[in-house]
Formats: C-alpha cells, structure tokens, sequence
C-alpha cells in the first residue's frame, strides 16, 4: 500500500502509443517487412479474440467452446456490409465491424440465453454445437456464397486500425472487469448460489458478459476479413474455437495481462514454427499439462520472482 | 402492529418426505429470535424457503405485507432479506473487501457507459462504495484484512465477513445460520457482542439458527424450536428452557 501507484490509464496511453511509434518507426527503417507486419495484424485479432474469451471462460468460469462461430458471424456480417456499401472507408468500415459486432452479440444472448442455464462442460458442450450450427449455416447461405466463400473483400485491416481496435478493446475489457459489473461476474466464477443471495442476477450477468465477449470475437473477425480479403467458412471451425480458449488458459484464466502475453507468444511460436505446423498440437498440450501441473503445485511468475528475489535476500 | 415477516403455514416437500410441514412465523420489526432444533429438524430447508432457494408446496411468505413466496432469490434479497450460510460461502478468491463489495451491488447506480468514460458519477459512487464497505469492515473489525484474500482468512474472521457481507445488501431481516459454528467460547462471546451491536445500529431484524445454547439463550428474545419440521414449542428462552417437549426433543425420551 506504501507502494507509489500508477495511474492505470496514463500507464496504458503510454505503453499503447510508445509501441506503435516503436513498430511504424520499425517498418519505416524496413527491420519489419510487409509478410512480418501482415502476421503482426493477424496476431493482433487473435489477442482481440482471447481477451473476449477471457471474460466467460477466466472471469466469468464458464467453459465456452464456440468462440469462433461468433467471429464467424462478425466475419461476415462486417464483409457483406462494406461489400454492399457504396462509401468512403472510414465511413463504411466503422459501420461493417459495428454491424459484424452487434449482429454476434445478439446471436450470442440468443445462444446465451438456454445454454447459460447449463454449467461447466455441458454449457462446453453445448456452445461446441452452436459454433458448429453457424459454421454450418453459413456454409449453406445464398448470401454469404457458402462453401466457396466470399471473396473481394476490401482490405481494410491496416496495422494502425487493428492496432489502436485492439488497444481499445483491452482497455474497454479492464475497465469493465473493474468495475461493478466485473465484481458481480467473479463473483459469479467464484461462488453462484452466494451470488444469488446478495441480490445479483446471476443469469442477467453472465448473458451480459457472453453477449460482450461476442460482440468483440464479432470485431475481431470483422477485421480479420478485412485483413484476409476471402472468408471460408471451414475456417471458422472447432479447432479454431479450441485455439484461442489454449490461449486464455495458457494467460492463466482470468488475468487479461496474461492473456495478452500468452496470445503474442502462442501466435509467433506459430509462425516461427510454420515448418512444424503438424507437430503444434502435441506442443500445445505438452505447454498445457506443463501449466496444469504448475497451476496445480501454486507456481506462477509472482511465485517465482518471490522466490529468486528471497534467494538473493538470503 | 403489523409483523415485518409473516410466514404463514409453510410446506415443502421433495418426494414423499416433508422437511417443513405447517411451518409459521411472525417476527416484528427490530426482533431477535431464534430458530433451534435437534440435528435435521428442518431449520436450513426454512432458511431456503425464505430466501427462495426452494419454494413452498403451500402457504405464503409476506415481508412488510408484500408476498415473496413466489420471488426468486436474487429479487427476494432485493426486496430485504439477507443471509449468510451454514457452510461458508464466500467468494474465495476476491479480497475481503470486494466481497462486501460485491454485496453492494443493488445500491450502485452507475451503468457501463459510466465507467468506461469515467464519469464523475462513477467516481463519487465507487468513493462512497469503498468508505461504506471500509465502515461495515470496521464494525467486525476486519479493516486491517481488508486487502487480504478472502480464502486466507482463519475459520472466525470468514464467519464474521459472510455477515458483514449479508449487511452490505442493507436488509430488513437478517437470517444468520450457524453464525457461531466452528468458533471458540471467546469467539463466540465476541460475535454475540456484534450481532446485538449490529441489530441496533442498523436497526435490523435477526432470525438466526444456533446450537450453541449459550448463545441462543443469551441473546435471543424469543425462540421457535422444531423438530421434524414442524413447531414443537414457542417463547421466551426460560420458558424454552422448562418446557418438557423441547428437552425430549433433545434429550431423548
């Protein structure tokens, strides 16, 4: 408590506009090529996608397995929009990802809504078959061209514009995890019936929290379709639900910091290990029994530091 | 004058038993009255008639006149009826004061749009929150705890923060269960200090379950003892104390 404390907001403007003068300064002095700042952006809708996650499955505790279904939705909810629209980018781009984001947040409180009454791996179970159901529709939709996909989409999806979205989005996700209506959702994590008994509509909060976390996997595909230019529906399968919930728990379930960290080192290792791509699902759950067993023993980077730091004091 | 909880003729039963049969109760405002009975008579199951969990096969619950049999938990706490639990729950890995925090949710106005623009009503509404939070705290003498883990605490401290925790809804009536469970004799002494304490400056009215007769007889002014679910006998703690149904009823024939 003695400790001098930061300002949280003037901390993350800092931190937020130091590394993106850092990256264009970057690619300016050509350090970072086009192929390097393209997966930068391809990075930066993955952190958008874990930290949304992370609010039902870290802070809220529930197992949801149909993350992308919601991304898909956004996906082409933003693309069909700028592709009928007739304007100037950044009249018509803002108005697609919006439209992408509210079109997946009421599919996500229609879906919430029966699901959110089961718990742990049923509610899994059952968000598993409704990411398969949009997957599915969508593949058999005139409008979205179904198995072919959509193709022609405007490439909006600069660095700079997913860059300060994904500034936006975190800062937005810590500020309502610190607020009342974050407390009620932990609580919920926490214990529901003593929940329940200080007056809090379990049900209203977690559909709240699931209809947030798909409004931003909304955005988030909204500015991945906008980065890829094609939208497939087979991209938007089980595996890549499966993903992004690795993501959240390798972050350490219900910590955005680290979830942060985990989506930037989970998405390099990636494309630094391309020439091993059929071998990343054994490295993904050998990095998960490996979190497991320290999250079982109480390791964690405070643990450690406390450790080494006593070390030396010793 | 009108009772502030009337219960009238509660039942519930699951399959062919009837944990509560014929179950009635009239607390007047400002009251302290005590719910007591041998092991599985049935107090816990009218706890979670009152507060919703279950709901009576028949009769009704009225609190300051309005009908509340037929309200779910969460709105029933709304109307005034706070609770704390025979086996502790509390929001374990939240410090202790966001779990009083929590608590206060229903007395804060301020919407989402408010926090992220962070407005000036969000501002005075979270200053106040942590003021009013830090006060309840004090009064059980849990503010030097107040950042700590609330799973960290020992036995005694987690009993008396689920009931700072109860207080924070502001309830009308507070249903308290087992409060003393697992407390030692000064422990116990303490707390009994803290629930008059607390009836008084909040102005409140207690229903609490208890078998730590002391306790009970102490400072309880009227008591309700069951078995089996249903009343078995009414009074003042000496009356209960004499009367030969209840002694059999603890005792053994």
């Amino acid at each position: 408590m003695e400790k001098k404390k930061f300002n949280p907001t003037i901390t993350f403007i800092v931190a937020v506009l130091g590394s993106y003068i850092a990256f264009i300064v970057c690619m300016q002095q050509g350090i970072i090529n086009n192929y390097i700042s393209g997966i930068i952006v391809s990075i930066l809708i993955n952190v958008i996608m874990a930290v949304s996650l992370a609010l039902v499955t870290g802070y809220l505790g529930e197992l949801a397995l149909g993350h992308a279904g919601f991304m898909a939705i956004g996906a082409y909810g933003a693309a069909i929009t700028t592709m009928h629209l007739e304007l100037p980018i950044y009249i018509e781009f803002p108005i697609g990802l919006m439209f992408g984001g509210m079109l997946a947040a009421i599919v996500g409180v229609i879906i919430g809504i029966p699901a959110l009454r089961l718990r742990g791996d049923y509610l899994g179970i059952i968000t598993l078959g409704f990411g398969e159901i949009i997957r599915i529709i969508l593949n058999n939709m005139k409008i979205t061209n179904g198995a072919r996909g959509l193709s022609g989409i405007p490439s909006y999806s600069t660095f700079t514009i997913t860059f300060f979205i994904t500034a936006i989005t975190i800062a937005i996700l810590y500020k309502i995890i610190n607020s009342r209506t974050g407390r009620a959702i932990v609580a919920i994590r926490d214990n529901e019936i003593a929940t329940d008994c200080v007056g809090i509509s379990t049900f209203y909060y977690k559909t709240l929290a699931f209809a947030i976390a798909a409004f931003f996997a909304g955005i988030a595909g909204g500015l991945y379709a906008h980065y890829h230019t094609v939208l497939v529906p087979s991209s938007f399968d089980f595996m890549q639900s499966i993903e992004i919930l690795i993501i959240v728990v390798l972050g350490g379930m219900g910590n955005l910091f680290g979830t942060i960290i985990a989506a930037i080192v989970l998405c390099t290792m990636n494309e630094v290990l391309r020439s091993f791509s059929e071998y990343r699902m054994i490295a993904y759950s050998l990095v998960l029994i490996i979190m497991m067993i320290c999250k079982a023993k109480n390791i964690t980077f405070t643990s450690l530091k406390a450790k080494l730091t006593n070390k030396k004091g010793a | 004058m009108e009772a502030l909880l009337e219960v009238s003729n509660i039942s519930v039963s699951f399959g062919g038993i009837k944990p509560v049969d014929q179950f009635e109760l009239h607390l007047q405002a400002g009251e302290l009255v005590g719910l007591i009975g041998p092991n599985g008579a049935g107090k816990t199951t009218i706890f979670n008639l009152l507060t919703g969990v279950y709901t009576p096969s028949e009769g009704y619950i009225k609190l300051d006149g309005k009908t509340i049999s037929n309200l779910k938990s969460y709105q029933i706490v709304q109307q005034g009826i706070a609770r704390t639990f025979q086996n502790i729950r509390l929001f374990k890995s939240m410090s202790v004061i966001e779990n009083v925090k929590v608590a206060f949710n229903n007395r804060l106005s301020y919407t989402l749009p408010d926090r992220l623009f962070n407005t000036p009503k969000y501002k005075a509404q979270e200053e106040w929150l942590h003021n009013e939070a830090m006060e309840l705290l004090k009064i059980f003498d849990l503010q030097d705890d107040a950042n700590e883990i609330s799973m960290n605490l020992p036995y005694g401290k987690q009993r008396k923060l689920e009931i700072a925790r109860a207080l924070a809804v502001n309830p009308k009536l507070l249903l308290l269960d087992e409060p003393a469970a697992g407390m030692n004799p000064q422990e116990t002494v303490e707390l009994m200090n803290t629930i008059k304490l607390i009836r008084d400056k909040f102005n409140i009215t207690i229903l609490l379950i208890e078998h730590d007769m002391q306790l009970v007889m102490s400072i309880c002014e009227r008591l309700v003892v069951i078995e089996y679910g249903k009343i078995i006998a009414k009074g003042t703690p000496d009356e209960i104390k004499h009367n030969e149904r209840v002694i059999a009823a603890y005792l053994g024939e």
